[in-house]
């Protein structure tokens, strides 16, 4: 399957047009990589002379520097740029923030960005490999491939699972990643939440919906556990964060009920006691801190493989050959 | 306007005389002075040769944006009304949604003023309905018409108080002015860049529900059936909101209404890929709501074809879609787009198209033209139903370039332009 999986492209903007060979490539290419996080000198020259501009428009701490351990660790060089702080302020746009990016010869941009859309925006408009770290509401690809990842590590496929997302999924790009990547590898999706939190005709991107935390409980083998911002709360999408927790949160004494262990995901950050209670993201079926440690081996495999790595040369880079 | 012009040979279309047949038009002191199978050329007469092509009466478009005061990036009256004219369109109505807005007699005078500076189609003012577009009390309706405004709008921004568009529907009457509304209720779309639905949702892009729509197109609907006013519905998309319009219509309630070339010819599958160029307010919408705005046209349901026409520099467009603003040009594709996209696949007749484009308007906002009849105003458009064209943005006189239609072929376009007897442009 390997030999004819396309190349990933210029840019990773979302999983939606991704082939299952190219994500499961990227996956694979991530399995040799989890191995240098776990040595003493964390550092392999793969991309070495590569220059990297991590170019956050939005808040993020552990994307950013899920990312940048990566590019470092992959001996990239690597510039942070944040819109509070740089010129963005200063009213200038998007475009011209990149072609100024560009003038310094740059190689790879990792971009998160407020609008839906931004990524493939700046794809479009530059030579530099674009890698979107979340557009809006629209994908967060990483945190889609991590998922698979760390589900794929723990069930030992995704063929014919069952997979429910929970939550905000409306506003979610990480729910919409996760919708792509799964179905195209063959997992079963649902969605549960208020439906003034789900995206209108959601069952057409190929969803079930469960209304109810616990039929979806009854019903999944994994749980993707979405945070429930607070701003969903004062925009009126929830009437209170109490009665969030108390129809729609993942209690233990719902999964004990559960006719099957189920493993729970959540992307971060977890506001425990509302979509979440602390005994289970705790408990022995999370594997909400596997996620992140798997978040940088996956990013070190896309970013290896955006500049041209080869997938089955990724075990003999990591011994440390340049690629 | 002292001289004559004699069109000689066109196939003259005039729905308002149910005339299509081959005629020479005498235009003498900005006046149809002749309509005949053969006028002689008086000595002094400057000839035009229009066989082959097709005269009707000038083209009106109801609305347009021509962003002055305020946006002289985006457009001028000026560029606005050379941009017109290049289109075929004799008369324009512009927004009132300036910086500041149209919302006094003063403003609406200046309109008036830099309209005839320009020289080129007829520049018409729309008056604000509410003081700063703030839809919160009546602006001085009665001295703008007074100073030329046609009609009054808050277009952009809808009248959401239904209380006070009672009072605008009322309070018009007296002056025979429409009462022009952009039907959103934004309480239900205020988040929404594209139309709601799947396309919306797989995008991660907010979404405006027909519904949004269909409520405002009601209500307006409503008022105008209690008041007894003239309600004018601005860019009708949905399907459901055209069904109501033609049920109201049946009742008796006095409604005009408006569609958009690109809501005739275009779905939300046009903003795939995050293309700004197709975004707008309203919406593209689904092909079942294309479907109905074209049997809207039709029958007449929507009696006018008017462009929406809304420039935007570059610069604002090239953004993530979300940050994009809404609106495109539309004046000099609009004529094209109808005849070949609307007409040349046998929704409405030549002659239908001449109704929605330049008859119809002109009774709904009570402006001078419509008609070639003997005495009417001289604005006649000339142009070839047969030649083939692709869309070039970079040729538009319009200051924007901001258009879905760039690389399209299109067969049909304007020859001859003539407001008040004089050539104002030509091909």
């Amino acid at each position: 399957m390997t030999d004819t999986v396309p190349p990933l492209g210029k840019d990773l903007v979302g999983l939606e047009k991704l082939t299952a060979g190219q994500i499961l490539q990227i996956l694979d290419t991530a399995e040799p990589f989890k191995e240098i996080s776990e040595r003493r000198i964390k550092k392999v020259p793969v991309l070495r002379g590569k220059t990297i501009v991590n170019l956050f428009f939005e808040a993020s701490t552990r994307t950013r520097v899920s990312f940048e351990f990566a590019e470092k660790r992959l001996s990239a060089d690597t510039v942070n740029i944040s819109s509070s702080g740089s010129s963005v302020v200063k009213g200038e746009t998007l475009v011209d923030t990149a072609r100024n990016l560009e003038a310094m010869r740059i190689d790879m941009v990792v971009m998160r960005h407020g609008a839906s859309g931004a990524a493939d925006f700046l794809a479009e408009r530059i030579p530099s490999n674009v890698v979107n770290a979340g557009d809006g509401w629209h994908e967060h690809p990483t945190q889609g491939l991590l998922d698979l990842l760390t589900i794929r590590d723990h069930m030992g496929r995704l063929d014919g699972l069952k997979v429910c997302i929970v939550g905000d999924i409306l506003h979610s790009r990480v729910a919409r990643s996760n919708i792509y990547g799964l179905r195209t590898l063959g997992a079963e999706v649902a969605v549960c939440g208020p439906r003034t939190l789900l995206p209108p005709m959601v069952e057409e991107l190929g969803c079930q919906v469960f209304a109810h935390i616990q039929e979806a409980i009854e019903w999944a083998d994994v749980l993707n556990v979405l945070r429930l911002q607070l701003e969903r709360m004062e925009g009126g999408y929830v009437p209170s964060l109490r009665e969030y927790n108390h129809i729609w949160g993942v209690t233990s004494e719902r999964l004990e009920a559960a006719p099957r262990d189920l493993l729970i995901l959540h992307p971060g950050p977890m506001n425990r006691g509302v979509e979440i209670d602390s005994d289970v993201a705790d408990g022995p079926h999370s594997v909400i801190l596997n996620q992140v440690t798997n978040g940088v081996a996956v990013r070190m495999a896309v970013l290896y493989l955006l500049a041209g790595g080869q997938p089955e040369k990724a075990e003999a880079a990591k011994q440390g050959a340049e690629s | 306007m002292s001289g004559k012009l004699l069109l000689k040979g066109g196939r003259v279309i005039d729905p308002s005389q149910n005339l299509d047949d081959t005629r020479d038009v005498l235009l003498v002191d900005g006046q149809v002075a002749s309509l005949a199978p053969s006028v002689d050329a008086p000595e002094d007469a400057q000839t035009v040769d229009c066989s082959g092509l097709v005269v009707t009466p000038g083209l009106i478009d109801v609305h347009v944006h021509l962003r002055e005061p305020g946006e002289e990036h985006k457009e001028t009256i000026a560029t606005g009304a050379a941009s017109a004219a290049a289109g075929g369109f004799t008369s324009i109505c512009a927004m009132p949604n300036t910086n500041p807005p149209i919302d006094d007699p003063a403003a609406v005078g200046f309109v008036v003023a830099e309209g005839k500076k320009a020289g080129k189609a007829r520049v018409y003012p729309v008056g604000c309905i509410s003081v700063a577009r703030a839809g919160e009390r009546l602006a001085l309706v009665g001295e703008m018409v007074e100073a030329g405004a046609v009609a009054i709008t808050d277009d952009g921004s809808p009248v959401m108080d239904s209380g006070l568009m009672r009072l605008a529907l009322e309070y018009a009457q007296a002056f025979g002015i429409p009462v022009a509304d952009h039907p959103e209720d934004v309480t239900l779309s205020a988040q929404g860049h594209m139309n709601e639905g799947v396309i919306s949702s797989r995008l991660g892009l907010g979404g405006k529900p027909n519904a949004s729509e269909d409520i405002h197109v009601v209500r307006d609907l409503m008022l105008a059936e209690l008041t007894g006013g003239h309600i004018h519905l601005q860019h009708c998309s949905t399907r459901l909101g055209v069904e109501m319009i033609r049920q109201a219509k049946a009742r008796g309630v006095r409604v005009t209404a408006e569609a958009s070339p690109h809501h005739l010819v275009l779905t939300e599958q046009a903003v795939e890929g995050y293309r700004t160029e197709a975004k707008m307010n309203p919406p593209l919408r689904t092909q079942a709501d294309v479907d109905a705005v074209r049997a809207g046209v039709a029958d007449g349901t929507l009696d006018t074809i008017a462009t929406d026409h809304a420039p935007h520099h570059y610069d604002e467009k090239e953004a993530a879609f979300a940050d994009a603003p809404n609106g495109i040009v539309g004046l000099e594709t609009a004529l094209g787009i109808v005849l070949t996209r609307v007409v040349s696949e046998g929704v409405i007749d030549l002659s239908t198209m001449v109704e929605r484009m330049s008859c119809q308007p002109a009774r709904a906002f009570n402006l001078p033209g419509g008609t070639l009849a003997e005495g009417s105003v001289a604005d006649v458009t000339v142009f070839d139903a047969t030649e083939r064209w692709t869309v070039d943005a970079s040729e538009f006189l319009s200051k924007s370039r901001n258009t879905p239609f760039g690389g399209w072929e299109l067969t049909g376009r304007p020859r001859v332009t003539i407001v008040d007897g004089r050539i104002v442009w030509s091909a």
